[in-house]
């Protein structure tokens, strides 16, 4: 067994898994999640797309079901949390953020 | 008489109430094409050379030599008028720089406001960006997201979120200056062109209170409220409320008005009447 850390074997795919994550955050103008995307980002684990800052004005679902109905898989919803005392008033960072994904098999793309 | 006709060309150029409370709910104001065009062309020379460095904290007056490009752009009336407004007379140059997006450059900035998390409730700092050539959506124009200025975020920590609804992809005609609140979110968006685009930002400080210090003719005027009313797209349901609280708190120290309100957005969360009933008209008597 070797003792070195390899970040490129998957013991569960085996040495040459070809799955790659793509990952989407939508922001959500109420903590439901079939409510109004009001803002998002995206990643993509297979290297074919460099999603950025300020590519597009209109966003990808309207809401965070129809990115469900697209076939993402939620894996993260923000938690509710209460405003600190005496903070009650402040706006900060979006409070309604959802991360999904969906796995691309890289071996099979183009198919 | 003499008096007069000096303080009527000081406030040549002043910024109305309305405006002033645009710049409060968007924490920007733009002025396209406000340059002329030969100073335009000069720009493109002198920014390309750069503009040599200040100290932290210099009198704007002397910054920059009479006669230098700094100097005349500062001193256009309406750029003036405007910072007169917005930071008042005798500001300090917190620094200046010059950003070049090189044709083809393959990285954006992270979405961030500028330097470290400030959140004075009744002082700011007012960015200038100048852009001296017409901007394009492929040179990658300034990024920048309208009422985002009263959030409580620290720099670069906003650099997870890519695109906002309603957010602003700066594209605009040669010799646009555009002023930001200190607390705005922006980055400079990737350049997929095949030109470099200049920009020229000076940050200010003001040295005196920031109370009533542009055109208050029109303080009265329902255009005042309905500028500060503005709901942005990327705005939560919830947050949106508390936005207009905030600007509320805002206008409030601009104006030295402690009752201005909104909607009765603040009057009701203030309300703790402390009249006691008399004993004899209470239920019990």
């Amino acid at each position: 067994m070797s003792t070195t850390f390899d970040p490129t074997f998957d013991p569960t795919m085996g040495a040459t898994s070809t799955l790659r994550q793509r990952v989407l955050v939508l922001y959500l103008a109420t903590s439901a999640l079939d409510s109004q995307v009001v803002g998002w980002s995206a990643y993509d684990g297979t290297g074919t797309t460099s999603p950025t800052t300020g590519d597009s004005d209109e966003p990808p679902y309207g809401t965070g079901v129809a990115a469900l109905c697209d076939g993402w898989r939620l894996f993260q919803a923000a938690q509710l949390i209460p405003p600190y005392p005496g903070h009650e008033y402040d706006t900060s960072f979006l409070k309604h953020e959802f991360f999904f994904e969906k796995l691309v098999d890289t071996a099979r793309q183009g198919d | 008489m003499e008096t007069s006709t000096e303080a009527s060309t000081e406030n040549r150029g002043l910024l109305s109430s309305v405006q002033m409370a645009h710049f409060v709910a968007h924490g920007s104001l733009r002025m396209d094409a406000v340059v002329p065009e030969e100073m335009n062309e000069r720009a493109m020379g002198v920014l390309a050379a750069g503009i040599p460095e200040v100290p932290y904290g210099t009198p704007l007056e002397e910054a920059y030599e009479r006669g230098s490009f700094a100097r005349d752009l500062v001193e256009l009336p309406l750029v003036a008028g405007a910072l007169r407004s917005l930071v008042g007379p005798g500001p300090t140059v917190d620094h200046h720089a010059v950003h070049i997006r090189r044709p083809r450059d393959g990285q954006a900035q992270p979405l961030h406001a500028d330097a470290i998390i400030d959140v004075r409730p009744d002082a700011f700092d007012v960015q200038l960006m100048y852009y001296p050539q017409p901007v394009t959506l492929e040179m990658g124009g300034t990024l920048s997201v309208p009422g985002s200025h009263l959030r409580r975020t620290n720099e670069s920590d906003t650099g997870r979120y890519q695109n906002l609804r309603g957010q602003t992809r700066l594209v605009c005609p040669a010799g646009t200056v555009v002023f930001l609140h200190h607390g705005i979110w922006h980055g400079g968006r990737r350049n997929d062109s095949d030109a470099a685009r200049y920009m020229f930002k000076i940050r200010f400080n003001p040295t005196v209170r920031q109370l009533r210090l542009w055109d208050t003719g029109d303080l009265a005027d329902p255009a005042v409220a309905a500028e500060l009313g503005t709901r942005f797209p990327w705005y939560e349901a919830a947050a949106a409320r508390l936005e207009f609280h905030n600007r509320i708190k805002l206008w409030r120290a601009l104006t030295g008005d402690s009752t201005y309100d909104l909607d009765h957005w603040m009057t009701r969360v203030a309300n703790r009447p402390q009249r006691v009933v008399p004993a004899h008209l209470r239920s019990e008597a």
